[in-house]
């Protein structure tokens, strides 16, 4: 399907702004979360309830003077926060929101999302390279490490969906999971393995707790942006919160029916018109953020609840659990598909 | 000394730079194989990675508790030694007492260990009433039980609130500090302040415990243990917090006696000494409680330790409460203890015994010396006095809990990683206005 280039531009334009705009919902919802859990208030000043008060924040940091520490490497210094949050906007483009609603619609799609979640560590292991300082480099060293040992495991656990799904095309993959009224058919319950190892390789590639040893404030006062300050400091607060509302959708869209409206071959049939109109579009789109906000509910669920790994328990639960587990998986879904080709 | 020679300040100004360099001095020598490094010729000893990274993690940093400064060699996120710095709060408390009246230099055991002050001042007040022999009224004794106890638990909130923040999870530290805050709404009612109580006074108490504190008391004994049962719900499982402080910064009976741990630490070790129950001071002998005691000698163990403490507080505190006599709270004897404002406002004795007390305080008879120690929530609380007959103390030395613990912190700190670091502080639960005194 030939998409003009305009609407490509278009939909780009939407797709950055709506994760721009979503960032800072996750940044206030994140707080009032917490404040929830916590029996407190949380910002209520900026605006009704304080909706206002990631805005706030934003202008803050825009205004406030940007260090950079006299040893650093001052063009690695400022590459590191860009580098983040191009490469977590990048992976939006792959994201299909609904049926042929997506930016870039690779037939390598998967190959790509994994590529750019490895490039991702560049930002963090550069920044906490080029600030020049101790604490920052043990967390981009930390980052580095951590990465390498949950990428293999996520690489796994997208093979056991690429083999279920025979392509590696998204919006395909998607689709594949149609079957059961676009419930049953999810990969959540054809692979359960999988999803699990996914969330959690997702949780551990974003750095959130439990998996925030890069940052670890309270052992490394911030790790790799310790020596960051304003936009910069806040570009790395940008990336983060992109990365796991991302993260969240490729969680849906590979193991959760992505777009797919529960019962929507039955919705179809009994609103005819509905067959390919926008509004199935605009109705798959809400269902995809709903799915989404719900991860990202737990991505913040999480990190309010957990304590945070040790940097040798991170490594041990990394290679000696979920890696033989994923490989396992892969084989089990490898021989079952072979010889039942049928699902 | 000549003029010039006066105003030569090279070898103070000087003292930061020695200072340190005898720190990282220190970080080289106790091992043979860091010694050889010195010596280039020998290629096996060089690190020929240059894996190893000199780290200070302190003053200020987020996860010291204060002021505590580590000096620590690390290869990779292995601490392979550790040098502790302290004294960056150091206020020279043991010499201002002795320009202080007893009285006086009470306020000034608020600020020591600033998270449990009632215990400081009972710790003072006993040490003084036992260097010269004043009687305290029954009912003033089981107050300063009630207080003590409930400053323990206030402590150890703060404790658990941290540990917790320091490993990662935060949502507990605002749980416990609504606790704490309900804790200093009863100082607050019980004693006029909330943080700096100063509610001890040589010979009792400066103000009774009211209805509404009483209330206030009962009210918070009965909503806190069923929080505690909360807390260790979710915490006794989480393999993370578990995996996070078992087995880690493990002290041995005998090497806790030998650094000198006290209190939760010495505990946590098997040792199972608490001066409330060895050498009972206030009404300590007339309670039945137990002392929680642990063999494992790590930071769960520690961990388990606090939370039962907690719980026998509450223990405590409900007898005293049911056993709370009528009485004086302040002894009478007007040359030794401060008379009522009654007794001040409207007779011309009281006048003169205020003003006495105010100015020349309590005198001791000449020569006199006393150590009296407390369990306060860190471990022994000692102050050991000498008079030399007049109302200021000769010498005052303070033998506080945090600066013994803080001895085992070395050692429990090498060999840990560098996650395990921020436990291994919280879990010794230093104070440094304390420790620095």
């Amino acid at each position: 399907m030939a998409v003009p280039w305009y609407w490509s531009a278009l939909l780009a334009f939407v797709v950055v702004n709506f994760l721009l705009i979503s960032a800072s919902v996750l940044v206030y919802a994140e707080r009032k979360i917490s404040a929830a859990m916590q029996n407190r208030p949380g910002p209520n000043r900026v605006g009704p309830v304080g909706f206002l008060q990631p805005f706030a924040d934003v202008a803050k940091l825009l205004l406030k003077e940007n260090i950079v520490p006299y040893l650093a490497n001052p063009f690695v210094h400022s590459l590191a926060p860009f580098l983040m949050v191009v490469i977590a906007m990048t992976t939006g483009a792959l994201i299909p929101f609904a049926k042929g609603v997506v930016v870039a619609d690779l037939g390598v799609g998967v190959l790509v999302l994994l590529a750019l979640t490895s490039i991702s560590v560049y930002g963090i292991t550069l920044a906490g390279w080029s600030s020049n300082s101790k604490f920052s480099l043990l967390g981009g060293l930390r980052s580095a490490a951590q990465m390498i040992s949950y990428e293999l495991s996520m690489g796994l656990a997208v093979v056991s969906v690429i083999l279920i799904a025979g392509t590696l095309n998204l919006t395909e993959i998607v689709e594949s999971q149609a079957g059961g009224m676009s419930l049953l058919g999810w990969n959540l319950f054809r692979n359960p393995i999988g999803a699990t190892i996914f969330i959690v390789t997702a949780f551990a590639e974003t750095n959130r707790t439990p998996f925030d040893l890069p940052e670890a404030e309270q052992e490394l006062v911030g790790g790799y942006h310790t020596e960051y300050s304003g936009m910069k400091f806040g570009m790395f607060f940008l990336a983060e919160y992109v990365n796991f509302f991302v993260a969240s959708f490729f969680i849906v869209t590979l193991f959760f029916g992505g777009y797919l409206i529960p019962f929507q071959s039955a919705l179809v049939s009994a609103v005819p018109a509905l067959d390919g109109s926008i509004w199935l579009s605009l109705l798959q789109v809400m269902t995809l953020i709903l799915k989404a906000g719900f991860f990202a509910y737990l991505f913040i669920w999480v990190r309010w609840t957990l304590p945070r790994f040790k940097y040798n328990q991170l490594m041990t639960l990394g290679w000696k659990y979920l890696l033989p587990i994923a490989l396992v998986n892969v084989l089990v879904i490898a021989l079952i598909i072979s010889l039942f080709r049928t699902f | 000394m000549s003029i010039i020679e006066q105003l030569d300040f090279s070898k103070t100004l000087s003292y930061w730079p020695r200072h340190n360099e005898a720190i990282y001095r220190r970080l080289e020598s106790k091992h043979a194989w860091l010694e050889e490094r010195h010596h280039p010729d020998d290629d096996e000893a060089v690190d020929p990675l240059d894996n190893e990274m000199i780290l200070n993690i302190g003053p200020q940093h987020p996860a010291t508790h204060g002021v505590i400064r580590c000096v620590v060699k690390l290869d990779g996120e292995t601490i392979k030694k550790c040098v502790l710095d302290i004294g960056y709060l150091h206020r020279g408390l043991e010499k201002l007492a002795e320009s202080k009246t007893y009285q006086e230099f009470m306020p000034y055991t608020d600020r020591m260990d600033y998270l449990s002050p009632y215990s400081n001042n009972v710790a003072w007040c006993l040490a003084v009433e036992k260097l010269a022999a004043i009687e305290v009224p029954e009912r003033a004794q089981w107050i300063r039980m009630i207080m003590s106890e409930l400053a323990r638990i206030s402590s150890h909130l703060l404790w658990m609130g941290v540990s917790l923040m320091d490993a990662g999870a935060v949502s507990v530290f605002l749980w416990t500090f609504q606790f704490r805050e309900d804790l200093y709404n009863i100082f607050d009612e019980v004693t006029g302040a909330r943080l700096t109580v100063s509610h001890s006074r040589i010979g009792g108490l400066v103000t009774d415990l009211g209805e509404k504190g009483i209330e206030m008391i009962e009210d918070f004994i009965e909503r806190f243990p069923v929080a505690v049962g909360e807390w260790e719900k979710l915490l006794n499982r989480n393999r993370i917090w578990i995996d996070r402080v078992d087995g880690v910064g493990v002290l041995t009976a005998e090497e806790a006696v030998e650094l000198g741990m006290t209190g939760a630490n010495l505990r946590g070790s098997g040792v199972g000494h608490d001066i409330r129950r060895f050498e009972p001071y206030l009404k300590y002998d007339e309670v039945d409680f137990t002392i929680p005691i642990r063999t494992e000698g790590d930071a769960l163990a520690r961990y388990f330790v606090r939370m039962e403490e907690m719980k026998e507080a509450i223990i405590i505190i409900r007898q005293c409460l049911d056993r709370l006599p009528e009485g004086e709270i302040r002894s009478d004897d007007a040359k030794r203890s401060y008379p009522g404002k009654d007794e001040v406002y409207y007779s011309m004795e009281g006048l003169i015994h205020d003003f006495m007390v105010t100015d020349t305080g309590v005198c001791p008879p000449n020569g006199a010396e006393a150590y009296h120690a407390i369990e306060a929530p860190k471990g022994e609380l000692g102050f050991f006095l000498q008079s030399d007959g007049t109302g200021r103390p000769c010498r005052v030395r303070i033998n506080s809990p945090s600066f013994s613990n803080l001895q085992g912190l070395e050692s429990m700190l090498e060999g840990g990683m560098m996650g395990d670091m921020v436990v291994m502080i919280a879990t010794v639960d230093p104070v440094l206005g304390e420790a620095d005194k």
